[in-house]
């Protein structure tokens, strides 16, 4: 026989297994019926066995559920603050569909930063690489005239060409992707600069301005529905394929990834082209909502989105990059800074919050993970 | 000779020491002297108290109260302080030589002396000519502007002990001490025959020079070699002492393990039916010197030796995890060759690879039960192009219940389970892919008893079932309680086969102990 050997049987008889609770009677179904979302809040006891673990208990899933709308309950609680402090200004229809409107720019660009951290790779160059997109595209279609449908893809085209420069230095060279991204998105700003003679380029056909930012649906751009729709794939992409779970294992443990059969090297250069083609695509609908390319474009854009990224991982799935908590991070700040403004607060509020937002971000990831990790090592003992 | 006398108190006194962690005696009332110009060894089996005790010297663990040290005579307060000890005239070389390969030799030697010298310009003319006598008053033959990293592999622990004296001396030389006491924690870890042998002539010229040194070990051949006195340590209690001369080796290994062992001699292998399911040939690799061997149809193959013999590579060789130099391996009728194999093309083959280090090679701790299970089959899961993490979980939940994952919720984390039932996730995870040959480094560390008898029936099953099995471990009484055959590796190649009724405990700690002077290396 040369065929590969059945499952063995199961190695322990019956008794051994645990007693089903009174939720999951029949096993299957119950697993499968509670499979999907929060871990099941049981108190049924197993059997006293050694070596099992405590089963999470009501108060662990409450604070679970808290942990995931935190940032949600956060957004709203900004929202009514500064409606209280300003309520003529703030409050207005106007104001919120603005809101929207104009940040579909930074939610993509936090995107692109999502699928290169889930990964575990950090691409420093994806807001000089927005830049380069929109410079690229203003140059073609308004001083060269070239078609505004070529002129985007030629501009996207850019955008993967750094992705595949980053990916190569880092994949296939070994160099820590900080120090490559760093040293290509200062390469790729000089180019910027030199390509657009350090000057503002304007006059991008109309047709693209019309496609991104007139008011379409209940007065939102369509910027912000090509932002929603980008949410949506990449909800799909991280958390209903295998190319998701298996990005987060070559991120989480590459060495685990590598050892379970995954081309780990094919899928870290995959994240980072891909981040770098988002970030074009952040340039592309810049272009479009300014009507023109400004060499400093998207020097602005870094830090939210870095600050997004990290806050959006502490909610909806904490712990991990996700879209709809980034999407959620990404209008909390533009809602705090949009208010801060109103109130006649200074510019420079802007990276004062931002900033912090970043560091309280990195810091709550990194706490709700080490919580997990706390829960785990009260358990173990420290010596040998 | 060696002995201490009234007139010449040893270098390091050791009385009624103890440590206790949790419900465990790690060290129980020992007493250890060390004379200055000796060579004293401390010898025993994984976790006989001897790491417990270096740690105490270094000021890491605290000792129970009673315990007594006293250094050339003059007692000393315990709980010593961290880094205490190079006040006190000792060093301490591990098994890591702690060296920056990027630096030179004088760079590495002097790293130390730069800081507490003189803060101005350094002449490197003068630190290099210094290092040059110290390297040639040991017999060490290197330049010292070479960088570290161009260096043989073997002379890198040599610098590290030369180090190791040269601070003691610049230390001592300032309290008017003269005999420093050295630590060698397993210094020959990984090296090959010569190498030993070289790194013995530097330590006989420390010894001359004065030095007391404890030679720590679990190789019953080299303190043969080095050592003038030893103390054997068993579970925490001091199980013998002497001169090392007059005890020799029986009495030793028999104090290591602590019953009297009969020499048998070996029964014939009994190979089973058949030509064998995986073959191996001439397999070489980082620590792994040269092996052949093969693995039948249903037969549970052990492989055992002490720590860096090599047994321990062989799994992550075979998987892809670290890089052949030499070799090939045949499964049923395929043969490929080892090097250049990647983990990706092992799996393809039909191998199943469960490392010992659970948490960092076999799954991401902090990602869910479900997820690491279903790892190796997602693409497999997909319907209608979603991989719906229900259809993930029932995948896993199923799986769990097979194995009795406990509590068999693939959406806990993973971290979460104990290490017993993390095991059995991960045996999940492996044999659902239905391997051919499963190779499994300590498949029960870190496991308690009842999950140790399942894991046991698990592997028997798939064996059972037709596959070859492969079980790598420092455990003898496990390896006994699983295998028809076990091999015994040193220094990177099988020195010993144990077959049928010779595979028990007390022939393979035998052989592992004591096997070197009896085989041609």
């Amino acid at each position: 026989m040369n065929v590969s050997p059945p499952p063995p049987s199961n190695p322990s008889d019956a008794a051994a297994r645990p007693a089903s609770s009174g939720t999951a009677v029949g096993g299957r179904v119950g697993a499968a019926a509670r499979g999907a979302s929060v871990p099941p809040a049981s108190g049924a006891s197993l059997p006293p066995a050694s070596g099992t673990s405590p089963a999470p208990t009501r108060g662990a899933s409450l604070r679970r559920l808290i942990d995931r709308y935190a940032l949600l309950l956060a957004w709203i609680a900004t929202i009514a603050l500064f409606g209280v402090l300003e309520p003529d200004t703030f409050l207005r229809a106007a104001n919120f569909t603005s809101m929207f409107s104009s940040q579909a720019v930074l939610v993509v660009l936090t995107y692109a930063l999502l699928v290169s951290l889930t990964a575990g790779e950090y691409d420093l160059s994806a807001a000089p690489v927005l830049t380069l997109s929109a410079m690229v595209l203003a140059i073609l279609n308004a001083q060269l005239g070239v078609p505004v449908g070529v002129a985007i893809l030629l501009a996207l085209a850019a955008g993967g060409v750094a992705g595949v420069v980053n990916g190569i230095l880092v994949v296939w060279v070994g160099i820590d992707s900080i120090i490559v991204t760093l040293g290509t998105g200062t390469l790729v700003s000089g180019v910027v600069l030199w390509i657009s003679n350090s000057e503002m380029v304007s006059g991008i056909s109309q047709t693209l301005v019309n496609w991104v930012i007139v008011p379409r649906l209940w007065g939102v751009s369509f910027g912000f529905v090509y932002a929603l729709g980008l949410t949506v794939a990449l909800w799909y992409v991280l958390d209903y394929t295998p190319l998701g779970l298996k990005l987060l294992f070559v991120g989480r443990g590459r060495r685990v990834a590598r050892l379970s059969g995954l081309n780990v090297g094919r899928l870290r250069f995959g994240a980072l082209v891909a981040c770098s083609l988002l970030a074009a695509f952040a340039g592309v609908l810049y272009a479009g909502t300014s009507g023109a390319a400004d060499p400093n474009s998207g020097d602005s854009f870094m830090l939210p989105a870095f600050a997004a990224a990290f806050l959006g991982s502490t909610a909806v799935r904490p712990g991990r990059f996700n879209a709809w908590g980034s999407f959620t991070a990404v209008y909390f700040l533009v809602t705090g800074i949009t208010g801060l403004s109103l109130m006649g607060i200074q510019i420079f509020i802007q990276d004062l919050f931002y900033g912090m937002a970043l560091i309280v971000g990195v810091t709550l990831s990194l706490l709700v993970r080490r919580r997990e990790q706390r829960e785990r090592d009260v358990a173990e003992t420290p010596e040998d | 000779m060696t002995a201490p006398t009234a007139e010449t108190p040893p270098v390091l006194r050791l009385r009624h020491l103890s440590k206790q962690f949790g419900g465990t005696r790690a060290l129980d009332d020992v007493a250890l002297d060390v004379a200055g110009g000796a060579v004293h060894g401390l010898l025993g089996h994984n976790g006989s108290g001897k790491s417990t005790l270096i740690r105490i010297l270094a000021g890491y663990h605290a000792p129970e109260p009673g315990g007594e040290l006293e250094l050339r005579g003059v007692p000393v307060r315990l709980p010593l302080r961290p880094g205490q000890f190079r006040e006190l005239g000792m060093a301490f070389v591990h098994q890591d030589p702690a060296l920056l390969p990027a630096l030179t030799v004088t760079e590495n030697l002097r790293i130390g002396a730069f800081a507490r010298g003189s803060l101005g310009r350094v002449s490197w003319r003068r630190e290099a000519a210094q290092v040059g006598a110290l390297l040639a008053e040991f017999g060490i033959d290197c330049d010292p502007l070479a960088r570290v990293e161009r260096l043989r592999p073997w002379q890198r622990p040599l610098l590290a002990i030369v180090r190791a004296v040269d601070e003691v001396r610049r230390l001592t030389a300032a309290q008017g001490v003269r005999d420093g006491l050295l630590v060698l924690d397993e210094p020959t870890a990984g090296l090959g025959d010569a190498s030993v042998e070289r790194l013995f002539a530097v330590i006989e010229r420390i010894k001359a020079a004065g030095f007391g040194v404890l030679f720590v070990s679990h190789d019953l051949d080299e303190v043969l070699a080095i050592t003038d006195q030893v103390t054997v340590l068993r579970d925490g209690r001091v199980a013998g002492d002497g001169l090392t001369r007059a005890l020799g080796k029986d009495a030793l290994v028999e104090m290591i393990v602590g019953h009297r062992i009969e020499r048998r001699t070996t029964a014939a292998a009994t190979t089973p039916d058949g030509p064998p399911l995986a073959a191996v040939r001439d397999l070489r690799g980082p620590g792994v010197r040269d092996a052949s061997f093969s693995v039948g149809r249903g037969e549970i193959l052990g492989m055992t030796g002490l720590i860096g013999s090599g047994f321990a590579e062989v799994g992550a060789l075979l998987a892809g995890a670290l890089p052949a130099r030499h070799g090939t391996l045949r499964i049923a009728d395929t043969e490929q060759a080892l090097p250049g194999l990647t983990a990706r093309r092992a799996i393809a083959t039909g191998i199943a690879y469960v490392p010992a280090d659970r948490l960092r090679t076999g799954c991401v701790g902090e990602l869910t039960v479900g997820e690491n299970i279903g790892l190796p089959v997602l693409d497999r899961l997909v319907r209608g192009g979603v991989l719906a993490p229900r259809a993930l979980a029932e995948h896993a939940g199923a799986l769990c219940r097979r194995f009795d994952v406990r509590p068999a919720d693939p959406t806990l984390r993973l971290e979460a389970l104990s290490g017993g039932n993390q095991q059995k996730a991960l045996l999940a995870k492996w044999l659902q892919l239905m391997p051919r040959l499963l190779v499994l480094e300590e498949p029960t560390q870190g496991v308690d008893v009842g999950a140790r008898e399942q894991i046991f029936a698990a592997i028997r099953a798939w064996a059972t079932d037709g596959a070859a099995v492969l079980c790598l471990s420092g455990d003898h009484e496990q390896l006994a309680l699983l295998c028809q055959r076990v091999l015994i590796f040193r220094r990177g190649r099988i020195v010993a086969e144990l077959a049928g009724a010779d595979v028990t405990e007390e022939r393979m700690a035998h052989e592992c102990f004591a096997s070197a002077a009896e085989q041609p290396v």
